[in-house]
């Protein structure tokens, strides 16, 4: 059995570490190279960073924070935010990032998705899908940070993602994001259901039996957490965290 | 000095800050007088084999890295593409390689095995070493992972080449020894502690 990846999501709004709920109301945490330094010692699969205020601003996540992450992450993160050619992906991957995480771009431009691909590795580009269940219960995929509501289908542009040669998804509930009461797994199994490339599910996850269910149930090759790993108790004070080896051994 | 080449394809900047905080004898460049000057080289790399292989010709640096690999026997180590293109070609964009290790680079497929295993192979292995007292593995426990991330494994022709191996399916090369050549598929860079142990080995030692 290939265990899923653990991977602690950190938002950022420029060079500060954030974390809100549903998409909103987020509160600062603090510098994210002493979150780096942390999760270096908890030995962490994978970190992935996403600048939720770059699209808004008209630039990408900051590149002299990705220089810094490069220097200081002894394990592969990946990095998102207002992402919007290939010279921009270039620079970041340029700078140590592993992979580079597009959403609102992928979108509005899916050629990027096969440019990207061919000229980096599949490996290197991740879609990153924000979705939002409407009262009739049909998933909606948005974008700019959870802003706008796309006029396509969810499963045709699963589909052309993955025709497109994106080497990862990474599906997002906006409805789950912060809740910490367990994925969404009607919308992972049916993204899964529909992908061969590996899936990250991420919204929602508060506990470890949350990742059990997502990994049992739809077969994900990473499960993504944010609150989980930077709060603690119910007043959700403020701590890095992430489960140590022998917990690793008893999540799965 | 250590020489870390950029043909720009990725994953330079970490391997570099992290290294320069223990030394300040290593650089970064595609600058032949610089590369000539070289008693390590390191040859990283992420993404496609035929555009890395383009970028390395036409840069002029064919010559030069056979010069320091074949005959000076400078230690090299090649880390993901950069070992892949060591071999002698690849599947990915049908594209002729260095030449330095025998075989082949080849896109993982599963025919004949009940298997429904994404490709990329993305995420932390355990390896097995094959080379045991291997120096640059000192230290490394059986339950050690190391960080992959992939679509093509290298296909080695001499056993003897294989330094340890990992499981994705099948059993294929994780690492590779020859003379003074070394290359991993695995990011050390990008493996904790122990990962970035192998890179510190190579390079001061």
């Amino acid at each position: 059995m290939v265990s899923p990846r653990i991977i602690p999501v950190l938002l950022l709004k420029g060079e500060g570490l954030v974390k809100g709920i549903k998409f909103k109301n987020h509160r600062y945490l603090g510098d994210p190279i002493n979150a780096v330094k942390i999760f270096n010692d908890k030995e962490v699969d994978e970190l992935i960073f996403l600048d939720i205020n770059a699209n808004k601003e008209g630039r990408t996540i900051s590149p002299e924070l990705v220089d810094k992450l490069s220097t200081e992450c002894y394990m592969p993160f990946s990095i998102g935010g207002g992402i919007r050619n290939i010279e921009q992906i270039k620079m970041l991957l340029g700078l140590g990032a592993e992979k580079v995480i597009i959403n609102t771009e992928a979108v509005n431009n899916p050629n990027i998705i096969k440019e990207a691909s061919e000229i980096f590795g599949s490996q290197s580009v991740v879609i990153s899908v924000d979705v939002k269940k409407s009262i009739f219960g049909i998933y909606n995929v948005f974008t700019y940070s959870g802003i706008r509501k796309e006029e396509i289908k969810l499963t045709e542009y699963l589909k052309k993602i993955e025709e497109y040669g994106a080497g990862e998804i990474m599906i997002n509930s906006i409805d789950k994001d912060g809740t910490m009461t367990g994925y969404d797994i009607d919308l992972i199994k049916i993204v899964k259901s529909i992908l061969k490339i590996p899936l990250i599910a991420s919204g929602g996850a508060g506990e470890f039996k949350h990742f059990k269910e997502a990994f049992l149930e739809a077969k994900v090759s990473a499960v993504a957490a944010g609150s989980m790993f930077v709060f603690i108790g119910k007043k959700r004070g403020i701590l890095i965290n992430y489960p140590d080896k022998d917990e690793l051994k008893n999540i799965f | 000095m250590i020489v870390i080449i950029n043909y720009g394809m990725g994953n330079i900047n970490s391997i570099y800050h992290k290294l320069q905080k223990h030394t300040d004898n290593i650089i970064v460049t595609n600058d032949k007088v610089e590369i000539e000057k070289a008693n390590k080289i390191i040859l990283p790399g992420v993404g496609h084999f035929a555009k890395g292989m383009e970028n390395i010709r036409s840069l002029g640096l064919i010559d030069i890295l056979n010069n320091k690999v074949l005959r000076e026997n400078t230690p090299i180590f090649g880390i993901c593409l950069g070992m892949q293109l060591m071999t002698e070609g690849s599947e990915e964009g049908n594209a002729k390689g260095l030449g330095w290790i025998k075989g082949n680079t080849k896109l993982f497929k599963f025919d004949g095995i009940n298997t429904d295993l994404p490709v990329p192979n993305v995420g932390w292995r355990e390896i097995n070493i094959i080379i045991k007292n291997e120096k640059y593995f000192k230290g490394i426990r059986s339950d050690d992972k190391f960080y992959f991330t992939h679509s093509y494994y290298i296909n080695c022709e001499d056993k003897n080449d294989i330094s340890s191996t990992s499981y994705y399916g099948f059993e294929f090369v994780a690492s590779i020894k020859k003379n003074n050549i070394i290359g991993t598929q695995f990011h050390p860079e990008k493996s904790h502690i122990r990962g970035f142990d192998i890179l510190k080995r190579f390079a001061f030692s």
